[in-house]
């Protein structure tokens, strides 16, 4: 049944007749586009156009439409054109394809490259100081709301604060512990290959002891934390608002601030330090095997080292600032959660900001701890 | 019975659909004309996307037959499904529009896969096809997150139709509309199914669409198909699902218009 297109034009005098045969169907599309680009030269030339649809087989949208496209091309040029011979089945539409295309749109006229990049950075100014008020907003809600708890202490949600304190502490243990044994023991590794040069191999001991216990501990285990229940957290919320849950919560008289974020900010600000610390001492423990087995150096002198190198105020260096980086990390992701619109790709983007911006601020504050413990001279 | 097959679209012989022990799909024979539009109604949950989805390769079956336009589809459905693809269109309940691309793009997709044309071209098919569905070809250049239920189920039909299909499945095409957009996509389908003589073959609880587009109405009970004809017989059907589907306290407000 599905023949080849074939067109066959036979100019007389002044007319020029196309016989198209065939399947005019859109299997065909490549031969049909060759087809009818090949006679329109002899279309351009001619006076009037006449087109014998009798050997055409199968007709389909877009046969039809290079059909018309041909015999529209003779009318713009003030020729006459005329189609004869269609089956009867194809007259709806021919007489459909005839309809369509008649306006064409114009393209929306683009911004000059300079003006578009000006314009961009102009708007991208615009959302930061949104997500500044956003995140105050958020961080004024949450004081509301330990304030009314506070009030009436029943009304704190405790089945739900030691089920978040459950997911985002306990389940985190053993991926954090890991990574931070893994990261200790690489610095330890590192430490040891380049110190060994200059014969001060027992210093590494002091460098894994500080940089773990008032940097690195709380600063991976904060951007793991981030990137782990954060996360979690914009999903959660997202997917209550974009089902309409978090309205449901406040038609009833719930405010979600308390209900929803509170437990799962201050889960998070218990876990953290807990978390902080368990990493710290993991990284120190994997320093310790790197010592022993690579450094040579006995589990008692490492102890020992230990104990001289570190002080109790490198430990309260990292584990203060462990609280104020959960809070920022709650707060841009609970936030970033409320943010999300009705769909699903907006879920995804907004997952994607929190992350990122939380990590962000998590380093950010990191710094700034830095600058106030160096002049309080911690 | 070989002569018979020539006006069938579609051809279900003993179908048989199940998860693990739960049997959807019994022992299903359906017969679709040519050219007509089959409405399907059944329970919710009863299995009328299922038997939609096995029709279109998506669900396994576990025994019997299905033809579509002549030929056999292929139990394990990978390349059999693939080189269908041309025969049938779809219109899924969301309208499973790509989100990232433009609706433009979006009827273009099967064109551009399974053709080689020009860019010029494939745009003005796409406008073409935009007009067809009674949509502005400024709309071509919208991501699907700006348009509403109506004009989503119109760009989802446009795409089913880019590549003139012989059969187009539509999946619950009127929920979610309200009666006017609903009454008015019901025409479209109708004006559509006869300029390109598609078979339409429609899952729907819309009882008025029922009652003004399909030529005739399957009803879905139990696994199997336990009515079939134009609207005015399965009213009369004897069977109590049917009875009670038709006549219930929510068609009754209809029956005015039905009788």
């Amino acid at each position: 049944m599905a023949t080849a297109p074939l067109l066959s034009a036979t100019p007389s005098g002044d007319l020029l007749e196309l016989r198209p045969s065939g399947s005019w169907t859109a299997a065909n599309g490549t031969t049909l586009e060759a087809l009818s680009t090949g006679v329109m030269p002899q279309l351009d030339r001619s006076g009037s156009v006449k087109v014998d649809m009798a050997g055409v087989s199968e007709l389909d949208t877009l046969g039809a439409w290079m059909l018309e496209k041909m015999t529209r091309r003779a009318t713009s040029a003030g020729h006459r054109a005329e189609v004869v011979g269609a089956a009867e089945n194809f007259a709806g539409l021919i007489e459909e394809v005839r309809q369509v295309n008649r306006h064409n749109p114009v393209p929306a006229r683009g911004l000059n490259p300079v003006a578009a990049r000006v314009n961009e950075i102009g708007r991208s100014a615009v959302s930061a100081t949104d997500d500044v008020t956003v995140f105050l907003q958020m961080l004024g809600a949450l004081f509301w709301a330990i304030l009314g708890v506070l009030r009436r202490p029943r009304s704190l949600r405790l089945t739900s604060l030691v089920y978040q304190l459950y997911k985002v502490g306990w389940q985190a243990i053993p991926i954090i512990a890991l990574i931070t044994f893994l990261i200790g023991a690489i610095i330890a590794q590192q430490g040891i290959f380049h110190f060994r040069k200059f014969g001060a191999d027992s210093y590494v001991v002091d460098m894994v002891g500080i940089l773990v216990l008032r940097e690195l501990g709380v600063l991976i285990v904060a951007i793991m934390v981030a990137g782990r229940s954060g996360s979690a957290y914009t999903a959660e919320l997202g997917s209550m608002k974009m089902r309409e849950e978090i309205d449901a919560l406040s038609t009833m008289g719930l405010d979600p601030v308390e209900v929803l974020i509170l437990p799962r900010i201050v889960a998070l600000i218990c876990a953290l330090p807990i978390l902080a610390f368990i990493g710290s001492m993991a990284a120190l423990y994997g320093g310790g095997l790197v010592a022993q087995f690579y450094g040579g150096m006995g589990p008692a002198i490492y102890i020992a080292r230990l104990h001289e190198a570190v002080s109790v105020t490198s430990f309260q260096v990292g584990i203060i600032k462990a609280p104020f980086m959960a809070l920022a990390i709650g707060i841009v992701a609970c936030s970033e959660g409320l943010r999300v619109k009705g769909s699903a790709e907006s879920l995804g983007k907004q997952t994607t900001t929190s992350v990122v911006k939380s990590i962000f601020l998590v380093i950010v504050l990191d710094g700034l701890f830095a600058v106030f413990f160096a002049s309080v001279g911690m | 019975m070989q002569g018979t097959t020539e006006h069938l679209a579609i051809r279900v012989t003993d179908l048989v659909v199940g998860f693990r022990r739960h049997v959807v799909i019994d022992r299903l024979s359906l017969d679709v004309r040519r050219g007509e539009i089959l409405g399907l109604v059944g329970a919710s949950g009863g299995g009328k996307s299922v038997l939609m989805r096995t029709i279109i390769g998506l669900i396994p079956r576990q025994s019997g037959e299905i033809e579509v336009m002549g030929s056999p589809i292929d139990a394990n459905h990978d390349r059999a499904s693939r080189s269908a693809a041309g025969k049938w269109g779809i219109l899924f309940q969301q309208g499973a529009l790509f989100s990232s691309l433009t609706v433009r793009q979006n009827i273009q997709f099967p064109l551009r896969e399974n053709l080689a044309l020009s860019q010029a071209l494939m745009d003005e098919i796409a406008t073409a096809k935009l007009e067809m569905v009674g949509l502005n070809p400024t709309d071509g250049d919208k991501f699907p997150s700006e348009l509403s239920g109506g004009m989503t189920k119109r760009v989802a039909l446009a795409r089913a139709l880019a590549l003139d299909p012989a059969i187009v499945f539509l999946d619950e095409p009127t929920s979610g509309l309200d009666p006017i957009a609903a009454g008015d996509f019901d025409a479209l389908i109708k004006t559509l199914q006869k300029t390109l003589g598609l078979t339409v073959f429609m899952v729907t609880h819309d009882l008025a669409s029922l009652n003004t587009v399909c030529d005739r109405v399957a009803a879905l009970a139990d696994g199997k198909i336990v009515a079939i004809g134009p609207m005015h017989e399965l009213l009369q059907s004897e069977h109590p699902w049917v009875r009670a589907y038709f006549h219930g306290k929510r068609s009754q407000m209809l029956q005015p218009r039905a009788s």
